[in-house]
């Protein structure tokens, strides 16, 4: 296990090293790709301007909502949706295409209906989002063995005790694994919207600079999502994986 | 305590109790009874039967997970109305009931935690129930570090830990293998020797109900009512040795004759 992370960090860093090798030797224009070197710094200088700190801000409050809204929720669809054996088995098909519908097909409905501003890019990040939790937690919760419904009557917990105590518990690492998600399609969400109906974000900065042919904010603002992005997913992935630790034999 | 005195007092009673699933008399399944049984305070009474009797009908009545259809059923001389399980009744099922996310020793803490003991007395009886249990060496130990056995122990402890008076057991070492049924059996033996309290247990295994049971209940084909009650020789001090002795084979062989018929009448009804 420590061998395989160490190769996917050795397989970044190659990768890495060859655009830095490629750019600086003249083999890839500069124009079209500075050195990773470079692009990094010129990220750390970004990161004390204040207009792209106002965009960071914006765009890290707007995936905050759309990501906690779709989590409470999916959390609440999931658990009502799953009560129902009909209701589940009619939606089910829905939820398996879901992903297969370009949402972003709907922002002139979105609009239409939010105005422009940030509500559209919100719903569409919550939007995106909302169905893996849903997904997800209907997993979660028929994973829960009958044994443990049974042990919850015998301690005589009513439904709240024995959803906090028990259910949510045991569910956990399932539930952990649409978090996760919500987070991911959240980002891609706001952002890919911030692309397209934004005046400001980090979406709306990374096209911005593109228009007026400016690497040195398009390249390092890239580079900061995917950061933000590796990070928070590689922090869940964590979570997920600590908790499901404790499930398997050691 | 001596046999005489621990059996004395009748502990838990049930009288024509039935359990019909459904409501529509063209469809409706008489799963049970009527039942008339008693059981003895401190005794270890075995139910054994053929597959679908209503053996876990019957258990999960007298556990108050269900509620009989129609008859009493008491414990303690208070009814039991299946809404509720009352205090002084411990139950440990056939599957892993462990919390997986808890360490050994918070699932043993759960039920006594929960009902508000002292972080102190809840330290004190958990640190004593694993020692009792022979889990104190995993006390930090998650269920899914622990083989099968050890963790149906880590069940029966969260049970023992809140002191039953009566213990109900659904087939608990049916996922086992042989030798480890039997250490377990001489294990629970042990358990019952020091705790007093009453036990039943529900099991397939003629064998099992024959070494750790004083007395045997058999029961028949679906409707099950109890055909015979088969009482073991064996004294309160047994252990797995009995197994080896010729009375046990005769006690086999009794609940076998009593249980025949019934079995193939089972799996003629299973095929219908």
């Amino acid at each position: 296990m420590r061998h395989a992370a160490i190769l996917r960090l050795a397989i970044i860093a190659a990768i890495v090293a060859l655009l830095e090798l490629l750019s600086r030797s003249g083999v890839i224009s500069r124009f079209v790709a500075p050195p990773p070197s470079e692009i990094a710094v010129d990220l750390v200088r970004l990161l004390t301007s204040d207009r792209v700190q106002a965009a960071i801000a914006q765009t890290l409050s707007k995936i905050t909502i759309a990501c906690g809204a779709a989590i409470v929720v999916g959390t609440a669809l999931g658990v009502l949706i799953h009560r129902s054996r009909a209701l589940a088995q009619t939606l089910s098909p829905y939820f398996g295409a879901y992903y297969a519908v370009p949402i972003y097909a709907f922002y002139p409905l979105m609009i239409a209906i939010f105005g422009i501003g940030e509500a559209p890019q919100i719903v569409i990040g919550f939007m995106l989002a909302i169905v893996a939790v849903i997904v997800n937690t209907i997993n979660a919760l028929d994973r829960i063995p009958r044994v443990l419904r049974k042990t919850v009557a015998i301690y005589g917990m009513g439904s709240i005790e024995a959803s906090w105590n028990v259910y949510l518990p045991y569910a956990g690492p399932y539930l952990a694994t649409g978090i996760k998600l919500a987070v991911a399609y959240s980002f891609i969400g706001v952002i890919g919207a911030e692309f397209i109906m934004s005046r400001i974000g980090i979406g709306h900065e990374i096209v911005f600079a593109y228009n007026n042919f400016d690497n040195e904010v398009m390249y390092p603002l890239i580079l900061f999502v995917l950061l933000v992005a590796g990070t928070i997913n590689g922090l869940f992935s964590a979570w997920e994986k600590r908790l499901l630790g404790r499930r398997s034999r050691s | 305590m001596n046999m005489a005195a621990r059996i004395a007092e009748a502990h838990v009673g049930l009288t024509g109790v039935t359990r019909v699933f459904g409501s529509d008399p063209q469809t409706q399944v008489k799963a049970l009874g009527p039942i008339e049984l008693e059981l003895r305070k401190g005794e270890f009474f075995a139910v054994v039967g053929p597959s679908g009797c209503g053996k876990s009908t019957l258990f999960d009545i007298v556990a108050g997970l269900s509620p009989a259809t129609s008859g009493k059923v008491t414990f303690e001389g208070r009814p039991l109305t299946g809404s509720a399980v009352p205090d002084g009744i411990g139950v440990v099922f056939q599957e892993d009931a462990s919390f997986p996310w808890l360490t050994v020793a918070d699932n043993v803490a759960f039920g006594i935690r929960r009902a508000g003991l002292s972080e102190a007395e809840v330290s004190r009886r958990v640190t004593a129930t694993l020692a009792l249990m022979g889990l104190a060496d995993f006390a930090k130990a998650y269920p899914a570090q622990l083989s099968g056995g050890m963790r149906q122990r880590v069940c029966i402890a969260r049970t023992l830990v809140q002191r039953p008076r009566l213990i109900l057991l659904d087939e608990p070492f049916g996922a086992l293998d042989q030798q480890t049924r039997l250490i377990m059996g001489e294990e629970l033996l042990k358990l019952w020797r020091e705790t007093g309290a009453t036990i039943l247990l529900i099991t397939h295994a003629l064998d099992e109900a024959a070494m750790l049971a004083d007395r045997i209940g058999v029961m028949s084909a679906r409707p099950g009512r109890i055909l015979d009650i088969v009482e073991t020789p064996w004294g309160i001090e047994r252990d797995s040795r009995v197994v080896s002795d010729p009375r046990f084979g005769d006690i086999t062989g009794r609940l076998w004759s009593r249980l025949r018929e019934e079995s193939m009448a089972a799996l003629a009804t299973a095929g219908q």
